[in-house]
């Protein structure tokens, strides 16, 4: 079958990904092809959000689609996320603050799912929970619109007020 | 997974069908259903066509209705002010599926199109007549939970695991698809089929056809309505028992009434012995309780989904009495 040479956008770099094989994931892409580790391969299905990235400020999963499909398109991972100089971003500030993780195996999802999600909750998206207008983003609201991430360590009290203090800023 | 080619088509939903027919293959669109069984070597296409850049991520006003285009993503579809404003039974079952980075990449068109979630057609060391057909199907009796309690056959007993499907079939919408004999449309409740003797055989797609929008009517805009569903946790878990009805009283009687189940059939199930019973009857919960039954009657348990009966009849009738106490 032929193999495809294109490029990926990750991070603001532009990676070219050669002679590669069409079956490879958005998620091994980035891990193997683009030395990124940050997103991590926790179910390869869809279920833990351990693989969640930002595709044009929106979260999704990196494991469940096919690199050649995000061809072009802006693409950020937890490695992206802090300042040029260093300086982290707020979302990593307060996990840090907070503790929120243990192993820190599903922070990388955790962070990127946050940042996305205080996207769509800024911009008024509602959710399951919501009952007509949009409703304070704190217990019921705040874990439906995060239970695309599961932490097999169960941090869920830091990663909370992580989230909580960032969205407050 | 297989080996197989790759192509885009992003210009027109013709590419689309042209490059599929040239190749045999399936249509790749989020990807959320297709990789994953890809990757458990349950589909094994020697070619796939991308379309999730088709021109079809627009949802647009017609005929006093909606058009929501076949690659909308289901987050944008849930998020957007018209289906909120006039169909916000479909924006709340939408939302009760998957996961908010799924939603993100999930497509109205894969939506209706995705695969049941029954555990033997996943294992490919089980029997089932879905994956492999005349083989057999372990769910009959093995461990079947999950399983269809209605319009079952003895071939296969699975269920269609969509929420945004039950929305669809109350609201009366109509599948719009383009294919190599060119277009036709589709009406929502005749889309999906039961298993009888063809459990394999899911849609009434034909070999190449693509979905190219849903349409929403006037007719089942601006109804009250309320989508619940019960399932083993809070949050990102499949239905064991969904339901999606609206309700319009007047004068005291009922005028309009749509109820549909998720979780409980080869397809999304729409509820029409309820709904003939009720329509013109009073809103009283003896009267909804009277008709959730009666849908339930016909309904085949086994030995481990036999809870899904009253559970189904419970949800309809609380559903119905909550939607008539709000116009009260
Ligand atoms: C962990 C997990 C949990 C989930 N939970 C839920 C849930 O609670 N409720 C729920 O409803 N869903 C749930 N889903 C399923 C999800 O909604 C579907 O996977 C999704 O809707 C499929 O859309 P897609 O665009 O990714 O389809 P793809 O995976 O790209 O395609 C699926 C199928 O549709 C076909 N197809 C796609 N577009 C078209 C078209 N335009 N015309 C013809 N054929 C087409 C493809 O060929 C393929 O056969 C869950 C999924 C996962 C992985
Ligand atoms: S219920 Fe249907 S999908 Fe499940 S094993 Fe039986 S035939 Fe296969
Ligand atoms: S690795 Fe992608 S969701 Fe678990
Ligand atoms: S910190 Fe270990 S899985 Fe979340």
């Amino acid at each position: 079958m032929p193999l495809h040479t294109f490029q990926l956008q990750i991070n603001g770099d532009t990676r070219t990904l050669s002679n590669l094989d069409p079956r490879v994931s958005l998620l091994d892409a980035i891990r193997d092809h683009c030395g990124l580790t940050g997103a991590k391969k926790g179910c390869n299905q869809g279920a833990c959000g351990a693989c969640t990235v930002l595709v044009d400020g929106e979260r999704i999963n990196s494991c469940l689609t096919l690199a050649l499909q995000y061809e072009g398109r802006d693409i950020r991972t937890i490695e992206g996320l802090a300042e040029a100089d260093g300086s982290l971003h707020p979302l990593q500030k307060a996990f840090v603050e907070h503790d929120g993780f243990q192993c820190g195996f599903c922070t990388p999802g955790q962070i990127c799912s946050a940042v996305g999600m205080l996207a769509e909750y800024k911009a008024g998206a509602p959710s399951a929970v919501t009952d007509g207008e949009v409703g304070e983003l704190a217990g019921a609201e705040l874990q439906e619109r995060m239970s695309g991430n599961l932490c097999r360590c169960g941090a869920y009290v830091g990663i909370r007020e992580a989230i909580l203090e960032a969205a407050a800023q | 997974m297989n080996s197989f080619s790759y192509a885009r088509a992003s210009e027109s939903p013709d590419l689309a069908v042209a490059l599929l027919n040239e190749n045999q293959g399936r249509y790749l669109a989020g990807g959320t259903n297709l990789i994953d069984l890809m990757r458990e070597e349950i589909e094994t296409p020697a070619a796939l066509v991308d379309i999730s850049r088709l021109p079809l991520a627009q949802i647009e006003e017609r005929e006093g209705g909606l058009r929501i285009g076949a690659t909308v993503k289901n987050s944008h579809c849930a998020a957007h002010p018209l289906v909120r404003d006039r169909y916000p039974l479909l924006s709340s079952a939408i939302l009760h599926g998957a996961s908010a980075q799924l939603r993100n990449m999930a497509t109205t068109g894969g939506n209706l199109m995705q695969r049941t979630r029954c555990y033997y057609f996943y294992d490919t060391a089980s029997r089932c007549n879905k994956r492999t057909p005349g083989s057999g199907c372990d769910a009959a009796q093995g461990f079947h939970r999950i399983h269809a309690i209605l319009g079952t056959s003895p071939h296969c007993i699975a269920t269609h695991p969509s929420d945004m499907c039950v929305a669809l079939t109350a609201l009366d919408a109509t599948v719009q698809v383009t294919g190599p004999d060119g277009e036709r449309s589709i009406a929502f409740g005749d889309f999906h089929r039961l298993p009888g003797n063809t459990p394999h055989v899911e849609t009434e797609l034909r070999a190449g056809e693509l979905i190219t929008a849903v349409d929403l009517p006037a007719s089942s805009a601006n109804l009250p309505s309320i989508y619940r569903k019960v399932r083993d946790r809070a949050s990102y878990a499949f239905a064991l028992v969904s339901v999606g009805a609206a309700l319009r009283v007047e004068d005291g009687r009922i005028a309009d009434v749509r109820i549909a189940l998720g979780g409980v059939a080869h397809k999304p199930w729409r509820a029409s012995i309820a709904e003939q019973m009720l329509h013109g009857a009073e809103p009283t919960e003896a009267n909804f309780r009277q008709a959730a039954e009666a849908e339930l009657t016909p309904a085949t348990p086994g030995h481990d989904n036999a809870f899904k009966v009253e559970l189904a009849q419970r949800m309809i009738a609380s559903v119905l009495q909550e939607l008539a106490e709000v116009k009260a």
